[in-house]
């Protein structure tokens, strides 16, 4: 009779009348390395979670048919789950008054098996256990495979993604750039100077050096005016030789007027490309954030536009700062007011 | 076939022959082809394809490549998930064996998607198998010498001394033959159910 529980439900026991453990199949002995089960109380080895009608032998059997819910006081406490049935009198499988109970690790299998160092043998042929075993790890894996899948396509969004607002020739951010930085600026109520920038003479340079120069001289101007910004601020190139720069915390004519005058020395400085010397210089259209109640973008940078304008009929390498109370003529078309990204296009 | 498939050539390339070589391969990759190793299915002319210029590069015989993938999915220290998975399909090399008409059940648990050939041990007579490998569809094919390498190398994980031979393909399927000569022929690879802490 044991052999063939065994055999079948190696983790069940068979409790006499007053609840001693008569025979324990042989994973139950065995997740007890401490000793013989045989003689030990049933409910001694185990605590009754589920349902909870006490912790004497007619509780036990009181609870015949029900799923139990139990918990293994010695370390490392697994939750158990298991079924009982209640033996009458004359049963061939124990003692009258006794009960026959099975257990399973249930969700608990793996912290079992690794704790008892369980193997195939310490399982019913029938038990999912193994089964289960296989279904962690091979979830495990494909979560692992899923995840490392993952970070490799936000890897190349990211990648794609700072392509998209980075001008490639040098590196500045693009004219799709203003939108993200103007509105995080606007919403943040930050106050900043929105200045369009048009260098001169740089047709020249192109025409008579070669796109090679052309390339090298705007790269070079870029640098300059990076350098000559602070880290919060922003500098972009819409295209050809326009760049658009954003000056954080900028509130005060003077200041827009000093940096303006700083920037074009800068880039009126040669730049120096195979022994050829390049002269360029800049004309500047500036606007002030503070200037509007409600800053919004689009008209900011018309407004910036048409200072530019201003200050290329007045000769090169002139600023113009928008004045709200005495605008400037508005160009009836300037050059920005195509949409779309002109990055990359040629002079 | 699986991406899965893909990306397991892909890090076979670069674990056995190095970044620069799997560079060589990258280069020469239809560049139409997106995220050839994305975790869904793909086409299995993509697979096809990517095996192609794999060959090229190497300069070796597909098969022999083929092969070398299968010994690389249960030995390579990267691929301990793999190995454990199969050691899940019995405690012996021949219980493994017979094991093996689970297979594609048990991948396709593990994940959904994953078409692998049909697997049945055909005939067994003293210490000799004839493993049959069937494809089921257009994306299970020519998974064979994929399968020879890989059965030789859990002969070897399990201790057991074997000789394995590769028999041709016959109405669709292709024949592997097995022949169990020590059963306990080494120590073999540790092997516990319960998988090491931390994992």
């Amino acid at each position: 009779m044991s052999t063939l529980f065994d055999t079948l439900c190696p983790m069940h026991a068979r409790l006499g009348a007053h609840g001693h453990i008569v025979h324990a199949g042989p994973t139950l002995q065995r997740i007890h390395p401490e000793g013989d089960l045989r003689g030990r109380r049933f409910l001694e080895l185990f605590e009754m979670r589920r349902p909870v009608k006490g912790h004497s032998m007619e509780a036990l059997r009181a609870a015949s048919g029900l799923p139990l819910r139990l918990r293994m006081r010695q370390p490392p406490g697994l939750a158990l789950k298991g079924v009982l049935v209640a033996l009458g009198p004359d049963s061939p499988v124990g003692p009258a008054g006794g009960a026959l109970v099975n257990l399973s690790f249930a969700i608990a299998l793996p912290e079992a098996v690794r704790a008892f160092d369980l193997t195939r043998a310490d399982f019913a042929a029938t038990d999912l256990a193994i089964e289960m075993l296989y279904l962690i790890e091979a979830k495990t894996m494909t979560m692992d495979a899923l995840h490392k899948a993952n970070m490799r396509l936000q890897g190349g969004k990211t990648e794609a993604e700072q392509k998209a607002f980075t001008d490639t020739l040098t590196g500045l951010g693009n004219r799709r750039l203003l939108e993200r930085v103007a509105t995080r600026l606007i919403a943040g109520e930050r106050d900043f100077a929105l200045l369009s920038l048009d260098l001169d003479f740089f047709k020249a340079v192109n025409y008579s050096l070669g796109h090679a120069a052309g390339d090298h001289v705007l790269r070079a101007a870029a640098q300059a005016m990076l350098e000559e910004t602070r880290s919060d601020d922003t500098v972009l190139r819409f295209g050809g030789d326009e760049f658009v720069l954003i000056l954080t915390g900028m509130t005060r004519r003077a200041e827009v007027d000093e940096f303006a005058r700083r920037l074009i020395a800068r880039l009126e400085a040669p730049i120096i490309h195979q022994g050829e010397a390049c002269r360029i210089s800049a004309s500047i259209g500036a606007v002030l954030s503070r200037d509007r109640d409600a800053p919004d973008i689009d008209t900011m940078l018309a407004q910036a536009d048409a200072a530019l304008y201003a200050a290329k009929h007045r000769g090169r390498a002139r600023h113009v700062l928008y004045d709200p109370a005495n605008p400037p003529d508005m160009p009836a078309r300037t050059k920005r007011d195509a949409k779309g990204d002109e990055t990359g296009s040629r002079p | 076939m699986h991406g899965l498939v893909n990306r397991s050539v892909e890090r076979f390339v670069r674990d056995t022959y190095g970044i620069e070589i799997w560079s060589q391969v990258a280069r020469l990759l239809d560049p139409d082809i997106g995220a050839f190793d994305s975790m869904q299915a793909c086409d299995a002319s993509v697979t096809q394809h990517l095996l192609a210029v794999v060959e090229n590069v190497l300069k070796r015989p597909l098969r022999a490549i083929e092969e070398d993938i299968g010994t690389y999915l249960v030995t390579h220290p990267h691929n301990a998930s793999v190995r454990r998975l199969l050691r899940f399909g019995g405690d012996s090399f021949e219980e493994f064996m017979h094991s093996l008409d689970d297979l594609p059940d048990r991948a396709h648990l593990a994940l959904p998607g994953l078409e692998l050939p049909r697997l049945e041990v055909v005939a067994c007579r003293g210490g000799v198998f004839t493993l049959a490998v069937t494809p089921v569809s257009p994306e299970s094919e020519g998974f064979g010498a994929a399968f020879l390498g890989l059965l030789r190398a859990m002969a070897d994980d399990y201790g057991t001394l074997a000789t394995l031979d590769y028999k041709g393909q016959n109405a669709g399927r292709e024949l592997i033959e097995v022949e169990l000569l020590v059963q306990d022929h080494s120590e073999g690879r540790d092997f516990a159910l319960g998988a090491e802490s931390g994992r």
